[in-house]
């Protein structure tokens, strides 16, 4: 089995970001990058399944600028056998995304496409299951559990009111939850052997593929503010002005 | 303008996030009509006949459509969706895993939980776990769209009688199977849509200490959530989760016990109408988006609080 991971360079998970004064979008100046959180518990998934003999190789790609050869290194260094970095802007769109991996797919014959379920900037949860519908494959979204069964892959998922199982057929796309592993940390020699693993670039225009933005941003804005609230002092304190103040009990 | 809001079902009743789902379609225009896809579900179908506000219900009624697999509805929707202006489902699980499969087959954007509709091309969302908002513009054709549904007050379930129609199109596919489903099954109302919330973390210590909020939420007809750390050290199931990347919760009263307030938790409940905060360290982060905070022992505030209640 080929397995394809996807990585995104996102913002630390630990940065609060603020919203640029004129309101264009989000200020990133020296914020800490790192690679998003479910990407990497994709990058786990799949190494482990090398590991388990499941599949013969792990291939690892990032979309963005130069900067994301830090995050395919990243990846290198846990496990992956080779690195692909599409050269284009940061901050494409999903369904751009969607296409690029398509054309990735299709080109390095995958079985198996590993990514995480949303990117914590964007938030978005939608590239799993674009690119799945451009393969015309199955997708197994938010998996806590993945396992090869005879040949298809058994997922099992996390839905609102508790979890399913569902069986499918490969290829497949699976995107990452937060409880389905936890994420090695790299050990300083496969850091060192990860610096001669080979990544190749590619642009959209080498792949076919056009990656122009379908929503235009208007405006980012900060959220609505609470007003500072107050300390009380006691659980009778709390419960009179829950009752006779906030008025919600 | 013509909408279409898939419904958020289980093939015996209909869901709240639904009537959330066609506010939202409401305040983009009209008409409205309800998809209910599933098997056996002619009482769902029935239920979105009666929402205030929906024109049609078009039903796809087959064994095919039990699990509401997204291979198969995805395919289903894309085909009658070109018919529409705008494709709407609420942001649960259902509708996250369905809806940008279906953009993608109709070649568009997909704009994932809106908390508010600007005009039929405009729409707010949360980005950087809703440390920002967007509002972003589609010019495509048909706008995907999932809904977060605290964003949006429910239409009325009742008063309306609106046509409901078979709809013959069938999407069977081999490429997944339904294996089976574990769901939590709890007399406490639902977490998303509860009026009281309240919520233990790492500061509960274990399972067992959770009891110490059930009495509180017995007391307070509440539903019960968790942190992150609570979740990923076993003391209650991933459902419970409140946060980021688990359930965005806004109810009336949100009561966070034993929680530090990461980024990550506050992004599920920061809409909250009214927050209090329990947590022994006055320095908690959880404190700055608190109404009411109470720096004392959760050991020792929960069964006072569950007595005096």
């Amino acid at each position: 089995m080929k397995i394809l991971v996807a990585v995104k360079r996102v913002v630390d998970a630990n940065v609060k970001v603020r919203v640029k004064a004129d309101n264009s979008g989000v200020d990133l100046t020296n914020a800490k990058m790192a690679i998003n959180p479910f990407c990497e518990i994709a990058v786990e998934e799949a190494i482990r399944l090398k590991e388990k003999g499941q599949a013969d190789e792990v291939i690892v790609v990032s979309i963005g600028d130069k900067a994301c050869h830090e995050q395919i290194r990243t990846a290198l260094a846990l496990g992956a056998d080779r690195g692909i970095h599409v050269e284009a802007q940061d901050g494409l769109q999903p369904l751009a995304v969607a296409k690029l991996l398509h054309a990735i797919v299709q080109r390095e014959s995958i079985d198996l496409v590993l990514v995480g379920k949303q990117s914590i900037d964007t938030d978005n949860n939608q590239v799993a299951q674009m690119l799945a519908a451009l393969g015309g494959m199955p997708q197994g979204t938010f998996a806590c559990g993945v396992e090869v069964q005879d040949g298809k892959l058994k997922v099992v998922r996390e839905i609102d009111g508790g979890e399913q199982t569902i069986l499918l057929s490969l290829p497949a796309v699976v995107s990452t939850d937060l409880r389905l592993n936890e994420p090695r940390y790299a050990s300083l020699p496969n850091i060192m052997k990860a610096k001669k693993k080979p990544i190749d670039s590619l642009t959209p225009a080498d792949l076919g593929v056009s990656v122009a933005a379908r929503l235009r941003t208007v405006s980012v804005e900060p959220p609505p503010e609470r007003s500072a609230g107050i300390k009380v002092a006691s659980v009778d304190e709390l419960i009179t002005r829950l009752k006779t103040e906030a008025k919600v009990i | 303008m013509k909408i279409l809001v898939i419904a958020e079902h289980d093939n015996l009743s209909l869901k709240p996030a639904t009537l959330s789902t066609v506010t939202a379609a409401l305040a983009i225009g009209q008409p409205v009509d309800v998809l209910v896809a599933g098997a056996a579900c002619a009482s769902v179908a029935n239920a979105a006949a009666a929402v205030a506000g929906v024109s049609r219900v078009l039903v796809a009624d087959h064994p095919a459509h039990a699990a509401q697999l997204a291979e198969s509805i995805a395919a289903l929707v894309a085909e009658i969706g070109t018919q529409y202006t705008h494709i709407l489902a609420a942001a649960t699980t259902t509708g996250k895993n369905l809806l940008p499969r279906v953009a993608a087959l109709l070649d568009v954007a997909q704009i994932s939980e809106i908390v508010a509709v600007k005009s039929a091309d405009t729409f707010v969302r949360p980005i950087y776990a809703g440390n920002a908002l967007a509002t972003v513009q589609s010019d495509d054709p048909v706008k995907v769209i999932t809904v977060r549904t605290t964003a949006f007050a429910e239409a009325a379930s009742a008063g309306n009688a609106a046509a409901v129609e078979p709809l013959n199109v069938v999407k069977e596919q081999a490429l997944s199977a339904f294996v089976g489903q574990q769901l939590s099954t709890s007399e406490r109302p639902e977490l998303t849509a509860a009026s009281v919330v309240i919520s233990g973390g790492r500061g509960m210590q274990s399972g067992e200490n959770f009891v110490l909020i059930e009495k509180v939420a017995d007391k307070l007809g509440a539903a019960i959530g968790a942190s992150r750390a609570a979740v990923d050290a076993g003391f209650v199931p991933n459902d419970m989760q409140v946060g980021q990347t688990g359930k965005i919760v806004a109810p009336e009263l949100y009561i966070a016990v034993g929680i530090s307030g990461a980024i990550q938790h506050l992004a599920g409940m920061k809409d909250s109408k009214v927050i209090v905060a329990i947590n022994k360290d006055a320095e908690a982060p959880i404190f700055q988006v608190a109404d009411y905070g109470l720096v004392d022992d959760l050991f020792k505030v929960l069964p006072e609080l569950a007595e005096k209640l």
